[in-house]
């Protein structure tokens, strides 16, 4: 762990740990919004994987990043749709309803990518670029860390402050507040419990979508097939660490990315060692924190439960 | 007098199929006066304000609202047109202040959520209608009381008029209530108008300026309260004179000690000792009530004796054999004893089950129900049939979930259930709780034809008057201890207060 001396090598490992944690960021702000609202989003994996997709198709035939994001946020808001479809407005079981997403997005975008991308599939595409902010990049380590990135990281720290302050701080938020410990109430308080419920599924899954959209856009700068490898279960995993907040969720990201760093690190520095022994750190990092936390948290009460109006 | 009518119901009528819920029910509400709406469950009260609030259309009739023939159809138009109801149940997300509860839903707020002006005009309110309460407290420290209030202070937050509550105090403790009913006349003396959906005459009696008595969903009286008395009310309510303390009570000669407990210590959920040391007999052929205000271990007795909660240290034994190690399903069977716990809705009745079903629960695993693990549902359907005729359960199939039934059916259908099994020893708990009239009545009787079979009844309440007239000894339990043991008899309310409050008699001497 010697790199942690060295300024600039720390400077380099934090910087990974961002970028290794941004789309799970993006997912875990998205899904606190459905999981307050009571909508459980286990599709988030496969919105990330539909938000990759489309950036990578936007991308390529726009042949601007920005063409990308909003084709992927498109494709992430479809899967959305579905979900909330299926689970809200028909009541289907919400983890059934979004494991089906996720098999489908797998196989959709595959499938898709090689017909569309086809022999481009390997070439790199348009991304976005680093800007760095006058002034605060240039404060030591943590400068170049949080303000040396692009455009989408920015984007980040404006979406996770916009969720609280959205969550905590508007009528809008409160309704979603209210909605996820007990939609009786906010029901007969006049409050649209499918209405408010259908547009924080939506939101969630493009803003799982932008995770996606940073991973090609940003971080490796093609689409391979089942690229979010599991970075959809991880932000469950940080959503229920981070208590269903939108800066508890984005602490503990940080912490998966700062576990997934170390475990590259460990990769490079320990080529004799099976390198799939250390892609399991984050997954056991993951495991851990919920085995300690277990208990500790309380989800919303109504989440998981569809609604349906009582009265005899 | 030129006082109007702020609520005019003309001949409502509403159908369900060919059940004719409400018949041509007319009422009148005079502007700020406190209207009781009295009647048995069923009889059509919950039904009218339904109606009232839009979630059901009227078959016939029309509504009138200050003097204009209106047609209500969503209660957001009925909350906009100056009605406030405060359900039953409450209507408050726990895990939200008192302030996020009332401001919730509100309308035309903006884009940011201003509680701090919302808290200025809610301590203008709180302070006319003398609701003093701390808005930043999250409902789920309240205690029940306080978050009635909060119920009230929502509904007052958007100017209503007319202030609808259904069955208000039946979640009340004893002491939280006469603080209720003065409320509710703070709010008239105020011009607000208040109904007041009930079924305890004394309560009407006590703040009510006019009522209008239900009976099968038609009105069967509407008077002022000056003019009328309980008797009358009670009469004109379940259309037959009511037995108050008269029960039929035969003597009987009580037979061998059934339960024996013996120093019996436990802890409640939070592991704070609620049972410090209790010890009594209770013999085959009598029924033992235990009273005390809610929460002095009684739940936790209960527990201990049926399986559920096992002891920190002491012994039960039942005809002499000493069952602390049998598990809830033995106890039930090997030594015959029967519960009809205090929560009819989540732990006695699966509600989502059809009645057949919640008929069978106790004994699925035995004949007639089931032989070789198998189910017998026609038997099970038969018994069901049976117990419906038997116990005057009504409902409309027993296929019908148990969540539609009223309460009153509700706890028949478990008392069948309990009953028919011959047990020889019956623990029920707070049986009467919610429950109007006739059903308290039912329930008392079926209650007093155990006894006469033979069987022990722990007779666990917290309403007195109930008690006093079924019970042939009374235990009375305080802080997690029996300050005394007396019979009916003895039972003056200055006796009974003084062990509530946990003066014993060896204190008294």
């Amino acid at each position: 762990m010697d790199f942690l001396l060295d300024t600039q090598a720390l400077t380099d490992f934090l910087s990974t740990s961002l970028r290794l944690s941004i789309p799970i960021i993006f997912a875990a702000v998205g899904g606190v919004l459905s999981e307050r609202a009571g909508v459980f989003n286990i599709s988030l994996e496969g919105c990330i994987l539909a938000g990759a997709f489309g950036a990578a198709v936007g991308a390529f035939l726009s042949g601007t990043p920005i063409g990308g994001l909003f084709l992927g946020i498109a494709v992430a808001a479809c899967a959305g749709m579905i979900l909330a479809g299926l689970a809200v407005g028909l009541g289907i079981n919400q983890l059934v309803a979004g494991i089906a997403i996720n098999i489908l997005m797998l196989g959709m975008t595959s499938y898709l990518a090689r017909l569309i991308l086809g022999a481009d599939a390997t070439s790199t595409l348009p991304g976005f670029h680093v800007i760095a902010i006058p002034g605060l990049s240039a404060i030591p380590v943590l400068g170049p860390v949080l303000f040396k990135q692009d455009f989408l990281t920015y984007l980040m720290y404006a979406t996770v402050a916009l969720a609280w302050w959205f969550l905590y701080k508007t009528p809008w938020g409160l309704n979603v507040r209210a909605i996820g410990d007990f939609p009786v109430a906010a029901d007969s308080a006049g409050i649209s419990v499918p209405g408010v419920r259908l547009a924080c599924v939506m939101a969630s899954c493009m803003l799982a979508g932008l995770g996606g959209c940073y991973l090609v856009l940003s971080q490796v700068f093609v689409f391979t097939e089942h690229m979010s490898a599991g970075k959809g279960f991880i932000a469950l995993a940080a959503l229920i660490l981070g208590r269903w907040n939108p800066f508890g969720a984005f602490l503990a990201c940080i912490f998966f990315g700062l576990s997934d760093a170390l475990q590259l690190r460990l990769q490079f520095n320990s080529p004799e060692v099976p390198y799939q022994l250390f892609s399991m750190v984050p997954f056991v990092a993951s495991f851990l924190a919920l085995v300690l936390f277990a208990g500790k948290v309380r989800p919303p009460s109504a989440i998981g439960k569809k609604y349906v109006r009582g009265g005899k | 007098m030129a006082r109007e009518y702020a609520l005019e119901f003309d001949q409502i009528t509403k159908l369900f199929g060919d059940f004719k819920a409400l018949d041509k029910v007319s009422l009148h509400v005079l502007e700020g006066s406190i209207h009781a709406i009295l009647g048995e469950n069923g009889a059509g009260k919950t039904t009218l304000m339904n109606v009232l609030f839009g979630l059901y259309q009227p078959d016939g009739g029309r509504i009138r609202i200050n003097g204009i023939e209106t047609v209500v159809r969503s209660p957001r138009q009925a909350m906009d047109l100056g009605m406030g109801m405060i359900h039953q149940h409450f209507m408050l997300v726990e895990t939200l202040s008192v302030i996020e509860n009332i401001v919730l839903g509100l309308p035309g707020q903006g884009i940011r959520l201003s509680l701090k002006e919302h808290i200025d005009r809610l301590s203008v309110l709180s302070d006319a209608f003398g609701f003093e309460i701390d808005p930043y407290t999250e409902i789920w420290k309240l205690p029940i009381g306080m978050r009635q209030r909060v119920e009230i202070l929502k509904v007052l937050y958007r100017d209503a008029d007319i202030v609808i509550l259904d069955e208000p105090t039946s979640v009340l403790a004893p002491n939280e209530i006469a603080n209720f009913l003065d409320g509710l006349k703070r709010l008239r003396d105020n011009g607000k108008t208040v109904i007041f959906i009930t079924h305890k005459l004394e309560e009407v009696t006590a703040v009510a300026d006019r009522i209008t008595i239900m009976q099968h969903g038609t009105v069967t009286a509407e008077k002022a309260v000056s003019e009328t008395n309980t008797k009358e009310m009670a009469r004109l309510m379940i259309g037959r004179d009511m037995v108050f303390e008269d029960l039929e009570k035969p003597k009987m000669e009580p037979g061998p000690v059934a339960v024996s407990v013996r120093d019996l210590r436990a802890q409640d959920d939070r592991d704070i000792e609620a049972l410090k040391g209790v010890s009594f007999d209770l013999q085959s052929g009598e029924i033992l009530g235990v009273a005390g205000v809610d929460g002095n271990g009684q739940r936790e007795l209960a527990e201990v004796l049926t399986g559920l909660r096992r002891p920190s240290s002491g012994n039960v034994s039942v005809f002499g054999q000493d069952v602390s190690t049998l598990s809830v399903y033995d106890r039930r069977h090997k030594t015959h004893m029967s519960f009809v716990p205090e929560d009819r809705q989540q732990t006695g009745l699966v509600l989502d089950l059809p009645v057949v079903k919640n008929a069978m629960l106790r004994d699925f695993r035995i004949w007639p129900f089931s032989k070789h693990g198998i189910l017998h549902m026609q038997n099970a359907r038969d018994m069901a049939t049976a117990w419906v005729k038997r116990y005057d359960i009504r409902l409309r199939s027993v296929d019908q979930h148990a969540r539609f039934l009223s309460g009153g059916n509700q706890q028949k259908l478990i008392f069948a259930r309990e009953i028919e099994c011959a047990p020889r020893i019956l623990v029920v708990m707070q049986p009467c709780k919610g429950l109007d009239v006739g059903a308290i009545d039912a329930v008392q009787r079926t209650v007093l034809h155990e006894r006469a079979r033979g069987t022990a009844v722990l007779y666990i309440s917290t309403e007195l008057e109930h008690i006093l007239s079924v019970c042939d000894r009374i235990a009375v339990m305080c802080a997690g201890e029996i300050t005394g043991v007396i019979s009916p008899a003895e039972a003056t309310s200055e006796r009974v207060g003084a062990l509530m409050g946990g003066i014993s008699d060896a204190d008294a001497a």
